[in-house]
């Protein structure tokens, strides 16, 4: 049985705004950053089903996602030597910790 | 495959062979002659600079991927200008005891975004102007947090590739979206099959919001203050100027090429982001103590009279918003040169500490004036000329309303430029900043702003050359 497209697009959007939510509530660098993963992660989802489903022929919609993978792997790669840096600095990597710059 | 269309990239390639010379030089140099560092990266930039002075013929590579027209000449130009300036701004800053090891990162890092932005003015196709985003994003957080034994230089680098990530992020699943309603990604084929169905006008407000992220627009302009004030000095000037004149053109050249059908709806969503971003920007640059936050709202606002020519949305507005960016260019390069000298030679960044600057570094208090005279729009200084342009291109659409608002905006916005030049000039203090001498860079650099705040108004050459070019797009 096929799944329908449908069912993927739900599972994307969630995922989108589980980010979206994490982004804003979490209070610790790096699940900040794991919610951000999540939303790029939910992009290349819906690139790939609307190839799959949508444009069979093509291939421009994977290629996409291949990139926004690729892309998103250096992303995270200097995320992580920024927050790295901030834990050096400040033995902490608490968002509320981030606040000498205020007004 | 054919592999000359890689010659139809005139501007890029140069930049490239640019970045792997003093990636080179940088690693195997010897110690002596890496003494002439800065000097050899300047020449060797502005070697680059005068060899994209000259446009030629449209053109397109990769089926349409990477897009020429003479418009994009003119638009990097002015941005290598820029960075050239900028360059020349950091010499001193990048002398320094910490700094001195890894200043051919500064380089390699600064030319990396901008090579980013090269592309993403240049892509005729969404993955080339994604991927151009990304590059012209992740070094500039590299930058920010450049200063790593700072603690506010590493928060700005967190805060940066943070919120540009998420902001990169909203984009993408706009893209993913127009993907799925339209089965193309490039710019030509998607006007025709953009029809204002609700899911793509779903799609296209994700898009904008990740590029207002990027243009840092009111509501999306949280992360600005902090990343201008923790960067250093250079970068910010850099962020401020560059990175917003090309994000600014580029959201100007898709909305124009990819989305005239639902141009309604767009001039509306660009309306509220207009008066949002000016007002609530002036109104809060009032309350400012740091010149680098001041300067942070101050440019939040100038993004919103840029948005001024985006939302004319024709040759006018176009060539209204180019030759704005120049003109915003080199005022603000001006204002964040003379702070940057300030802050080397003694640290100081708040705006009480310009208390009598006048009385010791009179020259430096007159380039700074003029800077923000020019910000401000006070005739016959250049920023008066450029805000009149785009008030013209917006007007000559039919937003009498907007361009009202803005006008008063400006009155509120000529307050608070005042008071850094009151400091300067009037308040006086038991201890003022010594007078110093600025390195050979800086003056050249503060020279060539003052010329361009004091000529570009009044040249009118300048602006009919730029609008030649007019609808390259």
């Amino acid at each position: 049985m096929e799944i329908k497209m449908e069912y993927y697009l739900v599972i994307s959007t969630i995922m989108l705004f589980a980010g979206i939510y994490g982004f804003i509530t979490r209070r610790n660098l790096l699940a900040v950053l794991i919610s951000v993963e999540l939303m790029l992660n939910s992009v290349d989802i819906n690139f790939v089903v609307f190839n799959r489903f949508l444009f069979p022929g093509e291939m421009e919609g994977f290629f996409f996602a291949l990139f926004a993978i690729g892309v998103s792997a250096a992303e995270t790669a200097v995320a992580i030597a920024i927050i790295i840096n901030i834990y050096r600095n400040i033995r902490d990597i608490q968002v509320r910790h981030l606040d000498r710059m205020k007004h | 495959m054919d592999y000359s269309n890689f010659l139809y990239m005139r501007e890029e390639l140069p930049l490239i062979a640019v970045m792997v010379i003093l990636l080179l030089y940088d690693l195997f140099g010897s110690e002596r002659s890496l003494r002439h560092f800065q000097l050899v990266a300047c020449l060797l930039f502005g070697a680059h600079t005068v060899w994209c002075l000259f446009p030629h013929e449209s053109c397109e590579a990769f089926g349409g991927m990477y897009v020429y027209r003479p418009m994009l000449t003119v638009i990097k130009s002015i941005l290598n200008v820029g960075t050239l300036l900028v360059f020349m701004q950091a010499h001193t800053w990048l002398e320094g005891d910490r700094t001195r090891i890894r200043r051919g990162e500064f380089y390699f890092l600064t030319l990396s975004t901008l090579l980013g932005m090269y592309f993403m003015m240049s892509a005729g196709h969404f993955l080339l102007f994604f991927i151009g985003l990304e590059t012209a994003s992740i070094p500039m957080a590299a930058l920010a947090a450049f200063d790593k034994y700072k603690r506010r230089s590493a928060e700005a680098g967190a805060k940066y590739i943070l919120t540009a990530v998420f902001a990169s992020a909203l984009s993408l699943y706009g893209i993913s979206m127009i993907y799925g309603t339209t089965g193309t990604l490039y710019f030509d084929d998607l006007a025709a099959r953009i029809d204002g169905s609700p899911l793509q006008i779903m799609a296209f407000v994700f898009f904008v919001v990740g590029m207002a992220f990027k243009i840092s627009l009111v509501p999306f302009h949280l992360w600005t203050a902090d990343v201008y004030e923790g960067a250093p000095t250079s970068v910010t000037a850099y962020l401020s100027v560059i990175s917003k004149g090309s994000a600014a053109f580029v959201l100007m050249t898709i909305l124009l090429k990819v989305f005239p059908a639902i141009a309604v709806e767009w001039q509306w969503m660009l309306y509220a982001l207009i008066v949002l971003s000016i007002t609530v920007a002036n109104l809060f640059a009032i309350r400012q103590k740091n010149l680098k936050r001041f300067l942070a709202f101050s440019s939040i606002s100038q993004a919103g009279y840029l948005m001024l020519g985006v939302i004319s949305a024709d040759a006018q507005g176009m060539t209204a918003l180019v030759y704005y960016v120049l003109v915003y260019m080199v005022s603000n390069l001006a204002a964040f040169g003379v702070i940057s000298a300030v802050e080397q030679r003694t640290g100081k960044v708040m705006m009480e500490d310009y208390n009598g600057l006048y009385r010791t570094n009179p020259k430096l208090s007159v380039v700074m004036m003029l800077a923000l005279f020019s910000l401000a729009g006070i005739p016959p200084f250049a920023g008066f000329f450029s805000k009149f342009f785009i008030f013209a291109a917006a007007a000559g659409q039919g937003y009498y309303g907007l361009v009202l608002i803005a006008l008063l905006n400006t009155i509120i916005s000529l307050y608070y430029y005042l008071l850094v030049v009151k400091a300067m000039f009037i308040n006086s203090t038991d201890e003022p900043i010594a007078p110093f001498r600025s390195d050979n860079y800086t003056r050249i650099s503060l020279m060539v702003c003052t010329a361009g705040i004091v000529l570009l108004g009044v040249l009118s050459v300048v602006y009919e050359r730029i609008s030649l070019f007019g609808f390259g797009m």
